[in-house]
């Protein structure tokens, strides 16, 4: 893209992107530590990741700032504008992204004392590394401004899904095993949902590439993998008349 | 011949400007320009300085005849009438197509002289008529509150606002279907120009509007069609929601983003 001829333009512009970079890094790095936090129940790391999300909602609130402060001082129009509006977005699902995380760390110094069935903690652990790899896709993307890649992310959010399927099996499994692991594995779901959650805002980041880049929206309808829905045999019976 | 562009099939054209060139002497100031003007919307001419924007706006009322060593080739199709037609009755063209100018131009009389004086030289009414008839443009042009109280005093006394809007009362006065905006808000304050672009809205629900600016929020505000104009060439034409948000062409993004170099 050519330069605008008022040369503030391009760095207010540009300091928006480093920003939303930075962001990517900040959440990026929550989920991966809080992940290891919670597989090696390392409470130390898990209130390192709580204290992070500071740094990444202060950033948002920067980068909504400087993008309402633009479009004020600038009306931007057409692909600049576009850029303020993804700006503004994008920051919103990364924030979200990290309280995610945070909210995983956070439940990862609760449920210490009662943790149980290590093995449970595996299906997740799969889950948060296809989630970290489609976050670092999407940021990729982001900065290459390479629709391609963006609509591969959001597609391929339904292996996310279809992963936290399975790990909602085995977690019922454990809990239908021993009683004695409903709690442990009932915090565990919160934290599968979680990691699917980060996932779908991965896809709003995605489809706010898409708009940023061809000023189009994508479709509303996104490939779903198969809901988390009760195993057939863990459903109640249906009652007969 | 250069495609029409269709933005909208199913709103009617009230003009259509068809492979139109246009000389200043011998240098080319249109080439083959063809868009239409849609009945009852407001269609924006933008583009840098010397692209032809205003032009094309004196050709849709033959103002270029005013100078020697013009001339237009091509079709302005009004209601399906050639208007460069050399036999075309130039006043009553003017009185259908009406022009509002970038500096706010009233005649050195009075409010009400100013606006019964176009009315004259096409109509015999009585006094009662002229006056309903005076009354109906000033609160047309959302002038009458504000001068209701003093008719009679001159137009060159109103502020510069008030007479912009005294020039558009005079021009819908003879009640137009086409009405041109050359740059009608560059000499006005924010406010006078808040007012001028709330008129603009109104009054495409009666006439259909042409408006040359070179403020492109204001286009992208008063405007339902946007053409975006460079060195003589249309470059885009259309709605004015996809012009400014995403347009198709790289120039007119260079341009309304202020890339232009």
């Amino acid at each position: 893209m050519s330069e605008h001829i008022v040369s503030s333009y391009d760095r207010d512009l540009e300091v928006l992107g480093r920003r939303i970079a930075e962001m990517g890094g900040i959440a990026e790095k929550m989920l991966a530590e809080a992940m290891d936090a919670l597989a090696n129940f390392d409470i130390e790391l898990a209130h390192r990741v709580v204290a992070t999300d500071q740094r990444l909602d202060a950033l948002q609130r920067e980068i909504e700032e400087n993008a309402i402060l633009t479009i004020a001082r600038r009306q931007p129009l057409a692909i600049d504008l576009r850029e303020c509006i993804a700006a503004m977005r994008i920051a919103a699902d990364l924030e979200r992204v990290g309280d995610l995380a945070k909210s995983i760390a956070k439940r990862t110094v609760k449920i210490l004392s009662e943790a149980r069935v290590p093995r449970a903690v595996i299906g997740l652990k799969t889950m948060a590394e296809v989630a970290a790899i489609q976050l670092k896709d999407v940021l990729d993307a982001y900065a290459q401004r390479d629709v391609e890649r963006a609509r591969a992310v959001w597609t391929n959010d339904s292996e996310l899904d279809a992963l936290e399927d399975s790990v909602f099996r085995d977690l019922l499994t454990f809990m239908m095993e021993d009683p004695r692991n409903i709690s442990f594995c009932t915090h565990l779901l919160f934290c599968s949902k979680n990691i699917e959650r980060i996932g779908d805002h991965t896809t709003n980041v995605a489809e706010t590439i898409v708009y940023l880049v061809t000023g189009e929206a994508m479709p509303t309808d996104r490939p779903k993998g198969k809901s988390a829905s009760l195993p057939a045999s863990a459903e109640p019976d249906e009652p007969t008349k | 011949m250069t495609a029409m562009p269709v933005v909208e099939a199913t709103i009617p054209t009230k003009v259509s400007v068809r492979d139109l060139d246009f000389y200043y002497g011998s240098s080319k100031a249109l080439k083959s320009i063809s868009l239409p003007l849609y009945t009852h919307k407001v269609t924006a001419f933008i583009g840098p300085s010397g692209c032809g924007k205003s032009t094309l706006l004196r050709i849709l009322n033959r103002m270029y005849d005013l100078y020697p060593k013009q001339r237009a080739e091509g079709e302005v199709l009004l209601d399906g009438e050639n208007i460069l037609d050399p036999h075309i009755d130039l006043n009553l063209l003017r009185s259908r197509v009406g022009m509002v100018f970038q500096k706010p131009t009233p005649f050195p009389m009075s409010i009400y002289d100013n606006i019964a004086f176009g009315i004259r030289l096409y109509e015999k009414l009585s006094r009662s008529e002229l006056d309903g008839r005076v009354e109906a443009a000033l609160r047309g042009a959302a002038l009458w509150d504000e001068v209701r109280d003093k008719l009679n005093s001159s137009g060159l006394g109103l502020s510069g606002g008030q007479q912009q809007r005294l020039c558009i009362a005079r021009t819908v006065a003879i009640q137009p279907e086409v009405i041109l905006f050359d740059e009608p808000c560059s000499a006005l304050d924010p406010i006078s120009t808040a007012k001028i672009e709330e008129l603009i809205d109104e009054m495409s629900e009666r006439y259909t509007i042409a408006i040359v600016t070179h403020n492109m929020q204001q286009a992208a505000r008063v405007s339902d069609f946007t053409a975006f104009m460079y060195l003589g060439d249309l470059v885009e034409f259309g709605e004015t929601n996809n012009l400014f948000t995403a347009p198709q062409n790289k120039k007119t993004q260079d341009y309304i983003t202020g890339r232009f170099g």
